[in-house]
């Protein structure tokens, strides 16, 4: 009997092929898709902008953040030396408002990473071995999951007290349940499909078939979602930080900002809308983002 | 090769790793590649909450068959009668609840048999779906060589061979080989799936529905590939289908199954032109004819198939046969070979004359 190897040319292996078509590869496609996204490019140019500020912020803002004064206190958008005016203790808004960026950014981008990882990991295995295993981790979740999840938040982040490093567990424990929740029905449904069977005939390691075929398909989705979660982490960190269970003052975060500058609305409307509208800013455009992403992303068949 | 004669010489066979050495021949041209004896298959049914009593879709239940070496056999029915589960116990993606599968000689997953890693290796399977059998995120050459891959083959030499493996199938590796499934069309995913199959050399490749969701052109095209591969690599297709046409073109043995067993079985010829089964006749009127002046103006067979989960007792088929008798209610037939011919089998007491039917024996008209 002949084998394949035989009834091939084999110069056909050895030779590279002639002007093969640049297939651009499923994440090229998208790519693609998302450049010609009007929508897709406005977002992310601002989100772009506010990211490179707070990154930047050291190089970038014009005073000292923590730097205080009675004098100055609570002067208007376009002051002279405070572009963006004061706060109530007269420090500068602009550079207040990028140094709140790098940790309002932090705190909504750090737990849904975090949760993402975590969740992703338990949702397949919970979506691959299926059975009694999937039953058990997706009751436990469920508990999780009846909270509202701003009050879950409160509510671990009022047990374990306030600060950074809390409010970010706090946010991760509240995503890992909705994040899995996704990576599980995904997995569900990929585990059905005929390639995973066909996986199966050739006798590949449970190991092998989820690295090379489930993760590939489930992270997709999965990722698509986190994005969308990425706006609601940072309007409940700002949440938690402005009812006192995030961040301490002095430090600059957009939630607590709004809570302080909250007092000085009828002096100086325009000054204590900052923060706000920076959270809404960053926010919708975190959602339009995933939007697109998420319509980039569905060019099967 | 001959059968081994010790255990020992027997255990050194299984114990050859190395992936492209195909598994040879054992039990010489008259053992058949795969025999499967009382094959079962239950699936249970989850009744309400005050429902005790538990239920079971008999979904395979006590199906035999052979397939020769060098062979096709054709599985035919309805939707619903057990095709696509019975392949999937085959392949062993499902456990059976009972049965034997043996595999040229061998037992498989039985003491001193075939290891499961190893049948899977002889054994191929290619599905209906061309695209959801294809994982999106893969290349064609990659799809080919993962099986490969996850044997040992060096990664070079995988592609080389999955590239090989394209252009047999009739797909231009450098137009092709680095493609996603969605850049192909219906036919060129199935030709793909095909050649994934042949990457380990298997000697057994189940077809299922493998050609159903493809327009007749493209069709005919993947049915004189199979036949070519076959010829050349000596393979035996276990091929199921619903599509009568197909499986006469293909098919050397026929075996016709009803709701989870075998009422017929027997070489192509005599189940087209002497079938012995009344539900084998019914599903033959059933098919298109060719000629618009015969056309069928009366479905042969009323009505929908039995629920699985209590089938009718006797002859499962006696609630839609135009021949059915009291006598059919009480007594299950039992497959019988017909006229003597000890390859025609059918599960009918109509050829039992001894069966006491009022008609056995007698020439009837479906």
């Amino acid at each position: 009997m002949k084998t394949y190897m035989e009834l091939a040319p084999s110069a056909a292996l050895t030779e590279e092929p002639p002007a093969a078509p640049p297939s651009r590869g499923y994440w090229g496609v998208v790519w693609q898709q998302l450049r010609r996204d009007p929508m897709a490019i406005a977002a992310g140019s601002v989100l772009l902008l506010i990211v490179i500020a707070a990154v930047f912020a050291p190089l970038l803002a014009p005073a000292d953040p923590y730097k205080t004064s009675m004098i100055k206190r609570l002067l208007p958008v376009g002051s002279e030396g405070f572009l963006l005016g004061t706060d109530e203790l007269g420090r500068d808004m602009i550079s207040r408002l990028m140094y709140g960026g790098r940790i309002s950014l932090l705190m909504g981008v750090v737990p849904v990473f975090a949760a993402f990882g975590i969740g992703t990991f338990i949702g397949i295995l919970a979506g691959y071995v299926g059975g009694k295993v999937n039953m058990v981790i997706m009751r436990v979740l469920d508990v999780f999951y009846a909270f509202p999840s701003v009050l879950l938040a409160v509510a671990i982040s009022g047990a374990l007290g306030p600060g950074l490093s809390n409010s970010l567990l706090a946010l991760t424990l509240v995503f890992v349940p909705q994040v899995v929740r996704v990576a599980e029905s995904v997995t569900t449904q990929v585990r059905q499909l005929d390639y995973i069977e066909a996986a199966r005939m050739s006798g590949a390691s449970a190991f092998s078939i989820i690295r090379v075929h489930v993760l590939g398909n489930v992270l997709g989705p999965v990722f698509v979602y986190a994005t969308g979660l990425l706006s609601v982490s940072m309007i409940l960190a700002s949440g938690l930080s402005f009812l006192g269970l995030g961040v301490k003052p002095p430090e600059p975060e957009w939630g607590l900002m709004l809570n302080t500058l909250r007092s000085a609305i009828y002096m100086n409307p325009w000054v204590a809308a900052l923060p706000g509208v920076l959270i809404f800013l960053t926010s919708i455009a975190f959602n339009l983002l995933a939007d697109s992403v998420r319509s980039a992303m569905d060019i099967r068949r | 090769m001959n059968t081994p004669n010790t255990p020992a010489q027997a255990a050194a066979e299984h114990t050859t790793p190395a992936h492209g050495a195909p598994l040879t021949d054992r039990g010489g041209p008259a053992q058949p590649l795969l025999l499967v004896k009382d094959l079962k298959k239950y699936f249970p049914v989850r009744g309400g909450p005050l429902d005790r009593q538990k239920r079971f879709v008999h979904a395979v239940d006590g199906v035999s068959f052979a397939v020769p070496k060098g062979q096709t056999l054709g599985i035919v029915g309805e939707s619903g009668c057990g095709k696509s589960t019975t392949a999937r116990l085959v392949a062993r993606l499902m456990e059976p609840d009972a049965g034997e599968l043996i595999f040229d000689g061998e037992g498989v997953e039985e003491y001193g048999g075939l290891q499961l890693k190893e049948f899977r290796r002889s054994l191929q399977m290619v599905f209906q779906d061309s695209f959801a059998s294809l994982n999106p995120r893969l290349t064609m050459q990659e799809a080919i060589a993962y099986g490969p891959r996850v044997h040992g083959v060096p990664a070079a030499q995988a592609l080389a061979q999955a590239r090989a493996l394209l252009a047999r199938v009739g797909l231009e590796p450098s137009q092709f080989g680095s493609r996603y499934p969605h850049e192909l069309s219906g036919g060129q995913r199935q030709r793909v799936n095909i050649a994934r199959a042949l990457a380990f050399d298997p000697r057994l490749v189940i077809l299922d529905e493998s050609v159903a969701a493809l327009d007749k052109s493209v069709q005919a095209q993947v049915l004189n590939l199979l036949q070519e591969l076959k010829a050349e690599r000596q393979l035996t297709y276990l091929f199921i289908s619903h599509d009568l046409h197909v499986v006469h073109y293909l098919a050397d043995q026929v075996m016709v199954m009803y709701l989870g067993q075998v009422v017929e079985s027997g070489p192509v010829e005599k189940i087209y032109n002497g079938s012995a089964h009344p539900y084998t006749r019914a599903l033959l009127s059933a098919v298109p004819s060719m000629d618009p002046a015969q056309r069928t103006e009366v479905s042969p067979l009323a009505g929908d198939p039995p629920n699985p989960i209590n089938p009718p007792s006797g002859c499962r088929f006696r609630d839609r046969c135009p021949h059915a008798h009291a006598l059919c209610a009480e007594k299950t037939p039992a497959l019988q070979a017909v006229g003597g011919d000890i390859h025609h089998l059918a599960a009918c007491h109509l050829n039992d004359l001894t069966s006491g039917h009022p008609l056995a024996g007698k020439e009837l008209n479906p």
